[in-house]
């Protein structure tokens, strides 16, 4: 591997050409640009922190890009996720990405895992690669990152974004703190915010993922103060930029000088996610949209409860009355228990919570719409809007 | 609360996903005169904040810092107990997985 780099490195008049901006500069130069080129930079995700990180990563001349992603480009993604087109919807991402890659910058070799990062693949996907990059989504893949590189000694450039506000660091350095030093362990799912509170500004992943891809070409060329042992924070709406002390932690299970973490372990059970449904969802009575609007259509008397919040309610509704699920313990008195309630929230879930809590509360004759406003939006009524 | 100690107003800087609990509140005011009184007396004026900041055994979460200023509490020699002064501000950073919902 090494003497095939060597011999690579050498940049062609074209590349002269088209680096020439960073090679007028002194803080790259040639020999800095032959290092972005011998670099192997892996992008975990290529959503909405990992389309502006493989974009500027390929435009600088980072020589091998590894991209790991499953998934598949869908309408909600175009808001933010600007390596995907309009034409790419129903492509695989590392299709529509790698793509991009190309037309942008054609010396980068695109390497494709098309797999959902997990502890039996992660240090072998690892393996060949110099600097991780996370743009995960969920905390399961973020711990799984997080001790494949520690465990393989490998730069991990951290991102996290969430409405507004995001965060950036970079973890796994030999000195510095790893993601498990600032947070030994993740929230529980019930404490892990839910649809009604979530939801990103389109352009913060496009300023964190820039974060990351300054931080990983910095690394790449040993140049400038990296953001080691410093969390970033990020707030769009203020426009505030933040900078906190982060310290290695002594006890950390898989930093530490005593660490108990000597593998990868079973991450979705370490995050306390058993399986895709969450139960609430199962263990209530139900009632399907056919169901319902048949019956709303015979005059039946049902009072349909959305528990979704205002402005979701603005997008779409059923004419239900409102009552986000936050506010139904003390707004529980306005509801008429005698009469037959049917929940319900965008895909069932908060709904879910309402009715068993409505149950738990007494009332006898409440129901969960099945699959929510989407499930009638798909089944009874084509033309309203889903989101 | 210890006798004789001075209450500072200080400043308790909430991340988004908590502000729900806190009446959709950015920042919190209150008078205190250690970290942990000014901790007490916020999850005393929004309750709804106590399980997402506590353990059911009255411990800080693990995956909530709370920093005095730019400094992690948990590496200040008198921890939660750190008197403060004038000025110092509290922020809570909870970990943030990315922009997706559970559902």
């Amino acid at each position: 591997m090494a003497t095939s780099t060597l011999v690579s490195n050498a940049l062609s008049k074209d590349e002269i050409l088209r680096y020439s901006r960073h090679l007028i500069m002194p803080e790259v130069g040639l020999e800095g640009q032959q290092k972005l080129k011998a670099a192997r930079v892996l992008c975990i995700g290529t959503g909405g922190l990992g389309s502006p990180l493989a974009l500027y990563l390929a435009a600088a001349g980072v020589g091998t890009l590894g991209l790991v992603d499953f998934d598949v480009v869908d309408f909600t993604n175009l808001q933010r996720q600007i390596i995907h087109s309009t034409a790419d919807v129903g492509r695989k991402k590392l299709d529509s990405a790698a793509e991009k890659i190309e037309s942008i910058n054609p010396y980068v070799d695109v390497v494709r895992f098309e797999t959902r990062l997990s502890s039996d693949n992660a240090l072998r996907i690892f393996e060949d690669f110099d600097i991780v990059v996370d743009g995960t989504d969920n905390f399961p893949t973020r711990y799984l990152v997080n001790d494949a590189c520690v465990l393989s000694g490998k730069p991990n450039v951290y991102g996290s974004i969430f409405r507004f506000e995001g965060q950036a660091s970079v973890f796994g350095m030999k000195d510095g703190p790893c993601y498990r030093c600032l947070y030994p362990e993740p929230p529980p799912p019930g404490l892990v915010p839910s649809c009604a509170e979530g939801g990103v500004l389109g352009i913060l992943p496009g300023l964190v993922g820039i974060i990351q891809a300054t931080e990983t070409i910095k690394l790449i060329l040993g140049n400038g103060d990296p953001l080691v042992g410093r969390l970033l924070l990020v707030d769009a709406l203020g426009m505030r930029f933040r900078e906190l002390k982060l310290r290695k932690n002594p006890e950390c299970p898989v930093c530490g000088p005593n660490r108990t973490i000597h593998e990868l372990i079973d991450y979705q059970e370490f995050c306390g996610i058993r399986g895709e449904e969450a139960p609430a969802s199962v263990s209530v009575p139900e009632i399907q949209p056919e169901e319902l609007k048949r019956r709303l259509d015979a005059g039946e008397d049902i009072f349909v409860l959305d528990v979704r919040e205002p402005h979701e309610y603005q997008i779409c509704n059923l004419n239900g009355q409102l009552i986000p699920l936050g506010d139904l313990p003390k707004r529980m008195n306005e509801l008429d228990s005698s009469r037959e309630i049917v929940a319900h929230c965008r895909s069932g879930v908060r709904s879910g919570k309402a009715v068993d809590f409505l149950r738990q509360a007494g009332f006898r004759k409440v129901k969960n719409l099945a699959g929510g406003i989407l499930a009638w939006a798909d089944r009874v009524d084509p033309k309203m809007p889903k989101y | 609360m210890i006798a004789g100690t001075t209450q500072i107003p200080m400043k308790i800087f909430i991340p988004t996903p908590l502000r729900q609990y806190a009446g959709k509140q950015d920042a919190v005011e209150v008078q205190a005169s250690t970290i942990a009184g000014a901790l007490s007396e916020l999850v005393s004026s929004h309750p709804d904040l106590k399980r997402h900041l506590y353990t059911d055994d009255g411990k800080l979460r693990a995956f909530v810092n709370i920093y005095l200023n730019d400094e992690d509490v948990r590496y200040l020699s008198e921890k939660e107990q750190t008197p403060v002064k004038n000025g110092d501000q509290l922020t809570i950073i909870p970990s943030i997985a990315g922009g997706n919902c559970i559902l």
